[in-house]
Protein backbone atom coordinates (compact mmCIF):
# COMPACT_ATOMS: atom_id res chain seq x y z
CA UNK A 1 0.00 0.00 0.00
CA UNK A 2 1.43 3.35 -1.00
CA UNK A 3 2.20 6.07 1.51
CA UNK A 4 -0.55 8.30 0.11
CA UNK A 5 -3.25 5.73 0.76
CA UNK A 6 -1.89 5.17 4.27
CA UNK A 7 -1.89 8.90 5.00
CA UNK A 8 -5.43 9.27 3.67
CA UNK A 9 -6.75 6.32 5.68
CA UNK A 10 -5.01 7.54 8.85
CA UNK A 11 -6.40 11.04 8.40
CA UNK A 12 -9.94 9.74 7.93
CA UNK A 13 -9.68 7.43 10.96
CA UNK A 14 -8.35 10.21 13.20
CA UNK A 15 -10.96 12.70 11.98
CA UNK A 16 -13.80 10.22 12.46
CA UNK A 17 -12.62 9.26 15.94
CA UNK A 18 -12.34 12.90 16.96
CA UNK A 19 -15.91 13.50 15.80
CA UNK A 20 -17.12 10.46 17.76
CA UNK A 21 -15.38 11.76 20.88
CA UNK A 22 -16.76 15.27 20.40
CA UNK A 23 -20.28 13.90 19.99
CA UNK A 24 -20.09 11.96 23.24
CA UNK A 25 -18.47 14.90 25.04
CA UNK A 26 -21.40 17.05 23.92
CA UNK A 27 -23.78 14.42 25.26
CA UNK A 28 -22.21 15.01 28.69
CA UNK A 29 -21.75 18.76 28.45
CA UNK A 30 -25.04 20.11 27.05
CA UNK A 31 -27.66 21.08 29.62
CA UNK A 32 -30.94 19.40 28.63
CA UNK A 33 -32.16 16.63 26.36
CA UNK A 34 -33.37 18.66 23.39
CA UNK A 35 -29.92 20.25 23.22
CA UNK A 36 -28.19 16.95 23.93
CA UNK A 37 -29.91 15.42 20.89
CA UNK A 38 -27.78 17.68 18.71
CA UNK A 39 -24.38 16.34 19.78
CA UNK A 40 -24.52 12.61 18.86
CA UNK A 41 -25.67 13.46 15.32
CA UNK A 42 -22.07 14.57 14.74
CA UNK A 43 -20.90 11.15 15.87
CA UNK A 44 -23.41 9.45 13.56
CA UNK A 45 -22.72 11.41 10.39
CA UNK A 46 -19.15 12.73 10.52
CA UNK A 47 -17.71 10.20 12.99
CA UNK A 48 -18.99 6.90 11.64
CA UNK A 49 -19.00 8.37 8.12
CA UNK A 50 -15.30 9.26 8.42
CA UNK A 51 -14.30 5.81 9.64
CA UNK A 52 -16.45 4.17 6.95
CA UNK A 53 -14.85 6.22 4.16
CA UNK A 54 -11.45 5.39 5.67
CA UNK A 55 -12.39 1.72 5.59
CA UNK A 56 -13.54 2.01 1.96
CA UNK A 57 -10.23 3.60 0.94
CA UNK A 58 -8.27 0.99 2.93
CA UNK A 59 -9.96 -2.02 1.38
CA UNK A 60 -9.85 -0.40 -2.06
CA UNK A 61 -6.07 -0.04 -1.70
CA UNK A 62 -5.71 -3.52 -0.19
CA UNK A 63 -7.85 -5.57 -2.56
CA UNK A 64 -7.85 -3.37 -5.66
CA UNK A 65 -11.61 -3.32 -6.06
CA UNK A 66 -14.29 -1.08 -4.61
CA UNK A 67 -16.16 -2.40 -1.57
CA UNK A 68 -19.81 -1.55 -1.17
CA UNK A 69 -20.58 -2.84 2.33
CA UNK A 70 -19.74 0.49 3.90
CA UNK A 71 -22.24 2.30 1.73
CA UNK A 72 -24.95 0.01 3.08
CA UNK A 73 -24.06 0.89 6.69
CA UNK A 74 -23.86 4.60 5.83
CA UNK A 75 -27.22 4.50 4.07
CA UNK A 76 -28.85 2.66 6.94
CA UNK A 77 -27.45 5.03 9.58
CA UNK A 78 -28.47 8.10 7.59
CA UNK A 79 -31.96 6.72 7.08
CA UNK A 80 -32.56 5.76 10.70
CA UNK A 81 -30.90 8.65 12.58
CA UNK A 82 -33.78 11.14 12.01
CA UNK A 83 -36.37 8.53 13.03
CA UNK A 84 -34.67 7.72 16.34
CA UNK A 85 -34.12 11.42 17.06
CA UNK A 86 -37.80 12.08 16.34
CA UNK A 87 -38.93 9.31 18.68
CA UNK A 88 -36.61 10.37 21.51
CA UNK A 89 -37.70 14.00 21.22
CA UNK A 90 -41.34 12.90 21.16
CA UNK A 91 -40.94 10.79 24.30
CA UNK A 92 -39.23 13.73 26.04
CA UNK A 93 -41.93 16.22 24.96
CA UNK A 94 -44.75 14.01 26.18
CA UNK A 95 -43.23 13.43 29.59
CA UNK A 96 -41.41 16.62 30.53
CA UNK A 97 -42.89 19.52 28.55
CA UNK A 98 -46.26 21.08 29.30
CA UNK A 99 -47.62 22.11 25.87
CA UNK A 100 -49.82 24.86 27.26
CA UNK A 101 -47.03 26.54 29.23
CA UNK A 102 -43.79 25.84 27.38
CA UNK A 103 -44.77 25.84 23.70
CA UNK A 104 -45.96 28.90 21.74
CA UNK A 105 -49.46 28.68 20.25
CA UNK A 106 -49.81 27.61 16.65
CA UNK A 107 -51.45 29.95 14.14
CA UNK A 108 -54.09 27.47 13.02
CA UNK A 109 -57.02 25.64 14.47
CA UNK A 110 -55.01 22.64 15.58
CA UNK A 111 -52.38 22.48 18.30
CA UNK A 112 -48.90 21.00 18.13
CA UNK A 113 -49.20 17.88 16.04
CA UNK A 114 -47.40 15.58 18.46
CA UNK A 115 -49.89 16.45 21.20
CA UNK A 116 -52.97 16.28 19.00
CA UNK A 117 -53.33 12.55 19.55
CA UNK A 118 -53.85 12.88 23.29
CA UNK A 119 -57.56 12.24 23.91
CA UNK A 120 -57.96 14.52 26.92
CA UNK A 121 -56.51 17.47 25.00
CA UNK A 122 -58.65 16.79 21.94
CA UNK A 123 -61.74 16.80 24.12
CA UNK A 124 -60.70 19.93 25.97
CA UNK A 125 -60.04 21.95 22.81
CA UNK A 126 -63.09 23.67 21.26
CA UNK A 127 -64.00 22.50 17.78
CA UNK A 128 -64.18 26.06 16.42
CA UNK A 129 -61.23 28.45 16.81
CA UNK A 130 -61.87 31.10 19.43
CA UNK A 131 -62.10 34.74 18.39
CA UNK A 132 -58.93 35.55 20.28
CA UNK A 133 -56.77 34.00 17.56
CA UNK B 1 1.09 5.06 10.14
CA UNK B 2 -2.27 3.35 10.11
CA UNK B 3 -1.40 1.50 13.33
CA UNK B 4 -0.94 4.78 15.22
CA UNK B 5 -4.16 6.18 13.78
CA UNK B 6 -5.97 3.00 14.83
CA UNK B 7 -4.52 3.26 18.33
CA UNK B 8 -5.73 6.85 18.56
CA UNK B 9 -9.12 5.84 17.21
CA UNK B 10 -9.56 2.96 19.66
CA UNK B 11 -8.59 5.23 22.56
CA UNK B 12 -10.92 8.04 21.47
CA UNK B 13 -13.90 5.78 20.87
CA UNK B 14 -13.38 3.91 24.14
CA UNK B 15 -13.31 7.24 25.96
CA UNK B 16 -16.49 8.23 24.11
CA UNK B 17 -18.15 4.99 25.22
CA UNK B 18 -17.21 5.73 28.83
CA UNK B 19 -18.74 9.21 28.52
CA UNK B 20 -21.90 7.61 27.09
CA UNK B 21 -21.96 5.16 29.97
CA UNK B 22 -21.80 8.10 32.36
CA UNK B 23 -24.84 9.66 30.68
CA UNK B 24 -26.59 6.28 30.65
CA UNK B 25 -26.14 5.92 34.42
CA UNK B 26 -26.56 9.57 35.43
CA UNK B 27 -29.04 10.85 32.85
CA UNK B 28 -31.97 12.40 34.68
CA UNK B 29 -34.77 11.37 32.31
CA UNK B 30 -35.64 8.14 30.52
CA UNK B 31 -35.16 9.85 27.15
CA UNK B 32 -31.58 10.72 28.18
CA UNK B 33 -30.85 7.06 28.82
CA UNK B 34 -32.37 6.00 25.50
CA UNK B 35 -30.30 8.65 23.71
CA UNK B 36 -27.16 7.46 25.51
CA UNK B 37 -27.86 3.86 24.48
CA UNK B 38 -28.42 4.90 20.88
CA UNK B 39 -25.14 6.83 20.88
CA UNK B 40 -23.36 3.81 22.35
CA UNK B 41 -24.61 1.69 19.44
CA UNK B 42 -23.31 4.28 16.97
CA UNK B 43 -19.92 4.37 18.69
CA UNK B 44 -19.70 0.59 18.78
CA UNK B 45 -20.33 0.53 15.02
CA UNK B 46 -17.34 2.86 14.56
CA UNK B 47 -15.28 0.63 16.89
CA UNK B 48 -16.18 -2.52 14.91
CA UNK B 49 -15.21 -0.81 11.64
CA UNK B 50 -11.84 0.19 13.08
CA UNK B 51 -11.35 -3.38 14.29
CA UNK B 52 -12.12 -4.63 10.78
CA UNK B 53 -9.43 -2.31 9.39
CA UNK B 54 -6.96 -3.57 11.99
CA UNK B 55 -7.68 -7.22 11.13
CA UNK B 56 -7.79 -6.45 7.37
CA UNK B 57 -11.01 -8.44 7.19
CA UNK B 58 -14.28 -7.44 5.53
CA UNK B 59 -16.15 -9.92 7.70
CA UNK B 60 -16.87 -7.32 10.37
CA UNK B 61 -19.13 -5.21 8.18
CA UNK B 62 -21.95 -7.66 8.67
CA UNK B 63 -21.54 -7.30 12.44
CA UNK B 64 -21.60 -3.51 12.09
CA UNK B 65 -24.70 -3.68 9.91
CA UNK B 66 -26.45 -5.95 12.42
CA UNK B 67 -25.56 -3.52 15.21
CA UNK B 68 -27.01 -0.65 13.18
CA UNK B 69 -30.26 -2.53 12.52
CA UNK B 70 -30.80 -3.82 16.05
CA UNK B 71 -29.77 -0.51 17.59
CA UNK B 72 -32.43 1.25 15.52
CA UNK B 73 -35.10 -1.33 16.33
CA UNK B 74 -34.19 -1.25 20.02
CA UNK B 75 -34.30 2.53 20.28
CA UNK B 76 -37.65 2.79 18.48
CA UNK B 77 -39.12 -0.04 20.56
CA UNK B 78 -37.95 1.57 23.81
CA UNK B 79 -39.38 4.96 22.84
CA UNK B 80 -42.70 3.41 21.83
CA UNK B 81 -42.79 1.52 25.12
CA UNK B 82 -42.17 4.73 27.05
CA UNK B 83 -44.81 6.60 25.05
CA UNK B 84 -47.53 3.97 24.85
CA UNK B 85 -46.78 1.40 27.52
CA UNK B 86 -46.69 -1.22 24.76
CA UNK B 87 -44.42 -1.97 21.81
CA UNK B 88 -46.88 -3.43 19.32
CA UNK B 89 -50.46 -2.34 19.74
Amino acid sequence: MSIYYEALVSLLIVAGSVFVLVGSWGLIKLPDLLRRLHAPTKATTAGVGGTLVGSMVYFFALKGGPSMHELLITLFLFLTAPITAHFIAKAYLHFHVDPAAALPPTSGEHGWSTFDALPEQRNARPSEPTDGR
Amino acid sequence: MIEYALGFGFTAISLALLLNLWRLVAGPTVADRVLAGDTMVTNVIALIILFGIQQSSTMYFEAALLFAMFGFVGTVAYCRFVLRGDVIE
